[in-house]
């Protein structure tokens, strides 16, 4: 009965098209109420200040830390093969601008999905789980005003710190390498450095993509945690989408940010 | 005749996806009074409930509460609503990130204006009302389930709501604990001068507190009257909840096709 | 609402995001520069820019003393026309060249300045009189194989040959 089977396979196709259209209908429904419940998000901003501590303060030490290293390889990675062609003194622009442009932003983001966007999406579906969400609404508290929208706005202002902190960290440990440790002119080091990246075209844009980013993890974490079927099941899958769906859109935004930034300059 | 009623359900039909779960309720829930609504798990007993609370609207019929039809309320109107009900959930739903103190001070944070000093001395109040002044403190994960049960009491009471609302509050309790929150339910009701409405199968704690019980079975009610009434009943099933018996009107299969079609045994095999 | 361990944190967090945007902006990026402070506008026209961009540094003796602000392509002429800004404490004399110069064999383009000795100084709104384009590498290999190989055929004329010295 191969017709069966045929027919059976194009139904679940078809299905689970209309289905991921579906979710993606409900998941911009979800984003755009979270924006317009935003209101308390800033009159009561401890509400947010302290989601800020959560996403923000807690991420420091993995970004901190990540930065110092993958700093520390490009310096190391950049002498070797630029010393080749003898222009050494070129490390400085190279560490920061693939820092600044790139690694920050990107590498931020995905650390930050993993380790706070993990936990949004843990927490909003144990808070479902647990009848959190449906009590909070019977005491006619609006759960997306009061639990999601701080959260997403806590991770839309954490985000661009966090990258910034990792970019400078990263130019710190690329130093360390480079200029203490190895022994490129430090003058040069630096002088490079300034002359090849630019405010506008590099840092602005920098802080614009870790934005970016910061809004596409933490809605994607917010929404998974939000529609994660209340089971312990249900909720370890929606921690493990978040963190796979996000890790996809961050570096698919980047490249389509990047396609209009650094086009033809 | 809405001047003693505070909750009037009448002709009531809720169905998920074409699958029926209510079918025709009527129910009269007196101001001031306790009134259980019992049955087997599964029959449609927290379905009500949350159609009470507006968190589910009916198919066909209508829920009152205090004189207002329920589906017609905007989201504000319920929210509205809501501030004068409290609902107790099966396991609590504390916050688990606020502590014991944040979470009764909850609902006056959020519809209130209040002085911190003045919650501070409301959310004590609530707290010494279900014997957890101690503990204000503490965070819900460190609370034993009866304590939990007792700081959602304290939480649900925190705006003195017209209207409690209790969904399963005897589950998993020891005896202890299983009494001294059938009290509280009995000694807030009449202090707060609140209705309760308690959703439950534990029927003996429930008997003793309560003044008037509906019992469900698979979407309709089977049985009311008074506590005395039904401990003294000799319909079969109320006999059958009432003693735990296993044989009985009420079944214990789901409802499904003869077993034997189930196993394939009398389907007529289909050339696809 | 009260102050908390928690606020401390968070502001501590902020500030420390807000000094490594600072010094992502002033220490790696050129936002330090002379950029706010007063400068002049000068324009030169080149045959051939090459690879020259807006915001490339102007040196002289290797020092940065400005910035190309814009770059245009005069349709009456056909030869680029590279406008640019230069600080106000230097100042040059008016028959300074530019030229289009390559920092390195792979680096970047800037317009290096050497100065003439004309008493007058470059106003705002002046014109470099001389300017050297950009070399462009085609050209370049194009100049050297043509040397090379009329230096060989010299060399041909007198010993023989050297057939290697041709391949390279």
């Amino acid at each position: 009965m191969p017709h069966r089977k045929i027919g059976f396979g194009l139904r679940s196709i078809g299905h689970s098209l209309i289905d991921g259209v579906w979710r993606l209908g409900y998941a911009s429904r979800f984003f755009f109420v979270t924006l317009i419940s935003s209101g308390a998000s800033f009159r009561r901003i401890h509400l947010t200040i302290r989601e800020i501590y959560f996403s923000g303060v807690m991420s420091l030490i993995i970004i901190i830390v990540s930065g110092l290293f993958v700093g520390m390889v490009l310096g190391l990675q950049g002498y070797e093969t630029l010393q080749k062609y003898g222009s050494e003194s070129a490390l400085g622009s190279l560490v920061a601008l693939s820092l600044v442009r790139e690694l920050g932003p990107v590498l931020a983001a995905l650390l930050f999905a993993s380790r706070a966007g993990s936990a949004i999406t843990a927490e909003i579906g144990l808070m479902k789980a647990t009848e959190q969400i449906s009590a909070m609404e019977m005491m006619a508290v609006d759960p997306i005003s009061r639990v999601v929208a701080p959260r997403f706005w806590a991770g839309v202002i954490s985000m661009p710190l966090l990258a910034a902190m990792f970019s400078a960290i990263g130019v710190f440990g690329g130093y360390l390498v480079g200029v203490v440790l190895i022994g490129v002119d430090e003058g040069s080091f630096w002088s490079q450095m300034q002359a090849a990246v630019d405010f506008r075209q590099d840092i602005v844009n920098g802080v614009i993509k870790s934005v970016v980013f910061g809004i596409a993890v933490t809605a994607i974490a917010l929404f998974e945690g939000y529609d994660a079927p209340p089971t312990a099941e249900g909720v370890s899958h929606a921690t493990t989408r978040t963190v796979v769906t996000s890790a996809l859109a961050v570096l698919a935004l980047d490249f389509i940010l990047t396609a209009f930034m650094f086009r033809g300059v | 005749m809405s001047a003693e009623n505070l909750v009037e359900i009448s002709d009531l039909n809720f169905s998920y996806d074409k699958r029926p779960i209510l079918k025709g309720i009527n129910m009269r829930i007196p101001r001031g009074k306790i009134v259980a609504i019992m049955g087997l798990s599964g029959c449609g007993k927290t379905t009500t409930l949350r159609l009470i609370g507006g968190a589910l609207k009916a198919t066909t019929g209508s829920v009152k509460v205090a004189g207002q039809e329920m589906h017609d309320l905007d989201q504000d109107g319920l929210y509205r609503m809501r501030r004068k009900m409290g609902m107790l959930f099966q396991f609590g739903a504390l916050f688990t990130d606020l502590s014991v103190y944040e979470n009764v001070a909850f609902q006056m944070r959020e519809h209130t204006d209040l002085p911190e000093s003045m919650i501070r001395d409301l959310v004590m109040m609530k707290l010494h009302a279900v014997g957890l002044l101690g503990a204000h403190d503490l965070m819900p994960s460190e609370l034993s389930g009866g304590m939990a049960r007792r700081v959602a009491l304290a939480r649900a009471i925190s705006l003195d709501p017209m209207l409690i609302m209790y969904d399963e509050p005897f589950a998993g309790l020891d005896p202890i604990s299983l009494s001294v929150i059938g009290n509280l339910i009995r000694r807030l009701n009449d202090a707060l001068g609140a209705t309760t409405i308690l959703v439950t199968h534990d029927i003996q704690e429930s008997l003793k507190i309560v003044d008037y019980v509906y019992f469900m079975s698979d979407g309709v009610v089977v049985a009311e009257g008074t506590a005395d009434e039904i401990k003294a009943s000799s319909l079969p099933f109320v006999h059958q909840f009432v003693w735990g018996e296993i044989d009985g009107p009420m079944s214990f299969h789901y409802p499904s096709a003869p077993y034997r079609k189930d196993l394939m045994l009398e389907t007529p095999i289909n050339a696809a | 609402m009260e102050r908390t361990t928690l606020d401390l944190w968070v502001g501590a967090f902020v500030v420390g995001g807000l000094i490594a945007l600072t010094i992502l902006a002033f220490k790696v990026g050129n936002l330090g520069g002379y950029d706010g402070s007063e400068a002049y506008m000068v324009y030169g026209e080149f045959d051939n820019i090459g690879g020259l961009k807006i915001k490339a540094p102007i040196k002289s003796s290797g020092v940065v003393v400005g910035r190309v602000a814009d770059i245009q392509f005069d349709n009456g002429k056909f030869r680029a026309r590279v406008s640019m800004r230069i600080g106000k404490q230097f100042q040059f004399p008016k028959d300074t060249s530019a030229a289009i110069l390559t920092s390195g064999l792979l680096g970047e383009q800037y317009i290096g300045l050497e100065a003439g000795g004309d008493e007058a100084n470059l106003k705002n709104g002046d014109k470099f009189r001389l300017t050297q384009s950009a070399m462009v590498l085609e050209q370049l290999i194009g100049q050297f194989l043509f040397s090379k190989a009329s230096e060989d055929g010299d060399k041909k004329k007198a010993d023989g040959g050297d057939k290697k010295a041709v391949a390279q």
